[in-house]
């Protein structure tokens, strides 16, 4: 094809050999151990990397078989992924913190042969799973370690460390090399890179196969569309498993030769990211949320001046920093202010959250509250939001420069074909999409069809006169209501959980004339509050019902409503009614899942007589929940539960009307 | 003379357990009238963990403290590396390689963690006042060492994110880790340890407990520690010397303990009638 890369830059290890040369004394890895950052160029790790492979040919490695890998993000398992790959095997990261029979169900449906492990604990589990998969067909060969800790009295028979196979490999070398240049020739832009198994929120876990055209092509697009160069510096401390990480350390690291820098322990990220500064860095919003937490805390402890000025600059940036990122007039006395504001408060503050440096940032997979959106912005950090997913190669939107909004997921990234189906759900077509599911050709029949659009899952629209893509729900919960208005309940819902006072919502309507709310408070907020305005209360369920509780909430559910009916398109969705449950919704009564989301079926059919008297017009009502406690004991809560009505806004009301 | 004990003896999980390392013969310890110790008897051999159990008051922490040097016993000798010990200044204990840590913690509370593990090699470190004050030549070059085998440690302890914290801002169980920390920075042949799990929750106590095994599996440091936690005890430990109002009621593997009559009685109780 045409548009296809040269040949020789058709695969990773191909990436990894162009950057030994171009960028061959320029760091490629930075690992802090014991205390001390260590650092490996391009052309040091090209060595390891080559000494790992051979040490695996040596050890029976062959085309086709799967390695595992599982541990926290260091530079030799990066690198043992990219070694499996030149001997054309797959590397298959997985979750670190899965269970054992999690991580059974994963190993045995690849087939992994080897398995690379960080550490005792990691070579443990899969040591019981070996053994609960006796005599089922586990092709499992052998289990290479990196961390020597307390492996010294295991069988090794099958089992030995990274450091040792690399050796070995080093050695082999005469023997092996010319097999291994063999094999790294063998590698087209259409063999597989990687299989990144998604987690599985619907069923069980799917292995999505994603070749070296989906990764290169991929970094190649978002690389070009960020600026991203060879002196930029990212942390890699998000799960290996997750494609994005796959796609910022390996994938955009490889194509533009950046440094990737691996934290010294996970409790120390916060540390490593001061001390590393990176320049692009990529971050869920409740890392954010968390060091904004952090700063606010800290300031409330600080000195009255230091407060007045940190109050006083923070004006100004609220209002002057988001329009100077964005590249807008700006007054010349601001343009000062906003300078000596630098000087005195942005930039300590940046510094010493390490992101000083940030030139690009991001964050995805929630919505993020626009508060702390802004508050970032303002500092002017350039952090942006992107859309997408593992069968994507990660990037289906994205927010160019200067056109960045908490609300929106930006423009169809470059290469990328987006389309809104009948239903609202998001389709996109991309260099990035992923080969198959492995093993599963139904899945990947019915995800991806015959033209290569693939459904996303997530309904949404591209609002007029921006482009830009909106985000509002998942496609299977939007529904209609009773007049046919568009019903989206997480859009509401996320809405009402950026107050701090709410923990979760439940949003009800669909098929209804009106939409009801379930709210369960955050009782670490609330309480908080309770106890500073002198309120004694006993329980989550006494607090819950308190008046002024109610108000606040109140509160909090009509200013949602206002911005609600801003948008003509959700407006129907304004809450009408609403209570405060009784009981913190909770994964042991199976009213959400482990991951904190809310099963919606379950909700409705267990307090289907709240559901009832919200729609009944009562102002109160008696239930009796059965609970099930942490041992398995189960129990009955009773309580008296207050309906309250809250206002909504005039422009929606009389559209309804019509 | 050299009485060494050459023989050793192969635990359930198939360690080797060495030869004697120290040989407590006949203690007897009084402070004025009351005695402490009453004619105690038993040997730490080399790779081993050993615990001294009792209830309260049975003399655990004396006979600690007979085995670190800092009390000599009126009656009874001390042998140590097969050589019979004699009255020691501290500093000569640190040297033949015996650490502890304590039962209240006692660390610097002022300083950071990593020189408070520093502080734990204080012993080793052989270049002169003028020279660490000006921190030039040898001192420079020493410090860097020493620094190195406290990383090791600190890596080790998995304490690597307070390595800069002030001790006093930490936590009752990250502090016993510390001591842990310095006591290990001593590279001791024998480790004391003082009631390592008292005041923890469960999984500070688990932690606790991996580690010690840990630091003798790895290192192959001896340990003899007191502890009230009898599960822990029974699980870390490879023999178990018992203590009751000053004598010793029991010695054997935690299975032998288990099943004598005079330990049970002495920790339920025995009516009197």
């Amino acid at each position: 094809m045409a548009k296809d890369r040269p040949a020789e830059l058709q695969s990773i290890p191909a990436l990894l050999a162009r950057n030994a040369v171009k960028w061959g004394a320029l760091p490629a890895f930075r690992e802090k151990e014991f205390g001390i950052w260590q650092s490996w160029t391009w052309a040091e790790a090209q060595a390891e990397i080559r000494a790992m492979a051979l040490g695996f040919l040596a050890l029976g490695l062959e085309r086709g078989d799967h390695v595992a890998i599982i541990g926290r993000n260091r530079p030799a398992l990066y690198w043992s992924m990219v070694a499996a790959q030149m001997c054309g095997a797959v590397p298959v990261p997985l979750y670190q913190d899965a269970v054992a029979e999690e991580m059974a169900y994963v190993l045995e449906h690849c087939g992994a042969r080897f398995v690379v492990c960080g550490d005792q604990e990691q070579v443990d589990k899969v040591l019981e799973v070996q053994e609960g998969l006796e005599g089922k067909d586990l092709r499992l060969h052998h289990i290479a370690y990196l961390d020597k800790r307390g492996m010294r009295k295991y069988d090794h028979s099958h089992m030995n460390a990274l450091a040792d196979i690399a050796a070995e490999g080093r050695a082999a070398e005469q023997r092996l090399g010319a097999e291994l240049d063999k094999r790294i020739a063998e590698l087209t832009y259409d063999s597989t890179c990687v299989m990144l198994y998604t987690s599985g929120t619907t069923g069980k876990p799917k292995g999505v196969v994603l070749s070296n055209r989906n990764i290169i092509e991929t970094a190649k697009n978002s690389s070009e569309f960020d600026h991203l160069r060879h002196s930029d510096d990212v942390l890699a401390y998000l799960p290996m498993a997750w494609v994005g990480d796959f796609i910022f350390s390996v994938g955009q690291a490889y194509w533009t030769g950046f440094t990737v820098n691996c934290p010294e322990s996970d409790s120390t990220v916060r540390t490593c990211l001061r001390e590393i500064g990176p320049s692009y860095y990529f971050a869920p919003p409740r890392v954010f949320e968390g060091l904004l937490t952090d700063v606010t805390i800290r300031m409330e402890d600080a000195g009255r001046f230091k407060q007045w000025l940190y109050r006083h600059f923070m004006g100004v940036a609220r209002r002057v920093g988001p329009a100077l990122l964005d590249g807008k007039a700006v007054g010349f006395g601001d343009r000062l202010a906003y300078w000596l504001g630098g000087v005195f408060v942005y930039g300590p503050l940046k510094d010493s959250l390490g992101l000083g440096r940030l030139r690009v940032a991001y964050t995805a997979g929630e919505a993020i509250g626009p508060e702390i959106f802004d508050f970032y912005r303002s500092l002017g950090i350039n952090l942006k939001q992107l859309y997408g997913q593992t069968e994507a190669s990660v990037f289906i939107t994205q927010q160019p420069d200067g056109e960045v909004r908490s609300d929106t997921v930006g423009v169809p990234s470059p290469g990328v074909e987006v389309k809104i189906g009948e239903n609202g759900e998001v389709y996109y077509r991309s260099p990035g999409t992923f080969v198959e599911y492995y093993n599963n050709p139904e899945s990947t029949a019915s995800t991806k069809d015959a033209e290569g659009w693939v459904a996303t899952g997530d309904a949404g629209f591209f609002e007029e006169g921006t482009g830009h893509l909106r985000i509002i729900d998942r496609a299977k919960d939007v529904g209609k209501m009773a007049d046919g208005r568009l019903f989206a309940p997480k859009y509401v819902e996320n809405k009402l959980k950026f107050y701090s006072n709410i923990l979760e919502a439940v949003v009800l309507g669909a098929g209804r004339d009106y939409c009801t709310a379930f709210i369960n408070i955050d009782l670490t907020a609330v309480g908080n509050w309770a106890e500073r305005n002198n309120i004694a209360y006993a329980s989550y369920q006494e607090l819950s019902q308190h008046p002024q509780v109610l108000e606040t909430i109140a509160g909090h559910v009509e200013e949602v409503n206002k911005s609600v009916a801003a948008d003509p398109m959700l407006a129907g969705c304004q809450i009408h009614r609403f209570l405060i449950l009784h009981k913190e919704l909770d994964a042991d009564d199976g009213e959400m899942t482990r991951t904190r989301k809310v099963r919606r079926k379950v909700i409705e059919e267990k307090f289907a007589d709240l559901i009832a008297a919200l729609y009944g017009g009562k102002n109160s009502i008696y239930t009796e929940t059965e609970v099930t406690y942490e041992d398995g004991r189960k129990g009955a809560i009773k309580a008296t539960l207050t309906i309250r009505d809250a206002k909504v806004a005039a422009g929606q009301e009389r559209i309804a009307a019509e | 003379m050299n009485q060494m004990n050459t023989e050793g003896y192969t635990t359930a999980d198939g360690r080797k357990i060495g030869g004697v390392l120290m040989e407590m013969k006949n203690i007897t310890l009084r402070f004025g009238g009351v005695a402490a110790i009453t004619d105690i008897s038993f040997d730490i051999r080399q790779g081993e963990i050993r615990a001294i159990i009792g209830p309260n008051g049975a003399g655990k922490s004396s006979m600690l403290n007979v085995i670190s040097g800092f009390y000599v016993p009126q009656e009874g000798e001390v042998w140590f590396k097969g050589y019979k010990r004699g009255p020691m200044k501290p500093y000569q204990v640190a040297r033949l390689g015996i650490a502890r840590t304590f039962q209240n913690i006692a660390l610097f509370d002022g300083m950071s963690v990593l020189d408070n593990i520093m502080t734990g090699r204080l012993t080793m470190m052989k270049s002169g006042l003028l020279s660490q004050a000006i921190w030039w030549g040898s001192a420079q070059r020493e410090e860097t060492e020493h620094r190195e085998k406290v990383e090791k440690i600190i890596d080790f302890l998995e304490i690597q994110d307070i390595r800069k914290t002030p001790v006093g801002r930490l936590p009752y169980g990250l502090k016993k880790r510390v001591e842990l920390a310095r006591a290990l920075a001593a590279e001791p042949r024998l480790l004391l340890l003082d009631e390592p799990m008292a005041g923890m929750n469960v999984e500070e106590k688990e932690d606790m407990s991996r580690f010690i095994l840990d630091v003798n599996d790895e290192f192959g440091t001896t340990i003899a520690l007191i502890e009230h936690d009898m599960g822990v005890v029974m699980d870390l430990s490879d023999r178990v010397v018992v203590m009751d109002y000053g004598k010793k009621i029991g010695d054997g593997t935690p299975d032998e303990v288990r099943s004598n009559q005079a330990v049970i009685d002495a920790y339920l109780g025995v009516s009197h009638d």
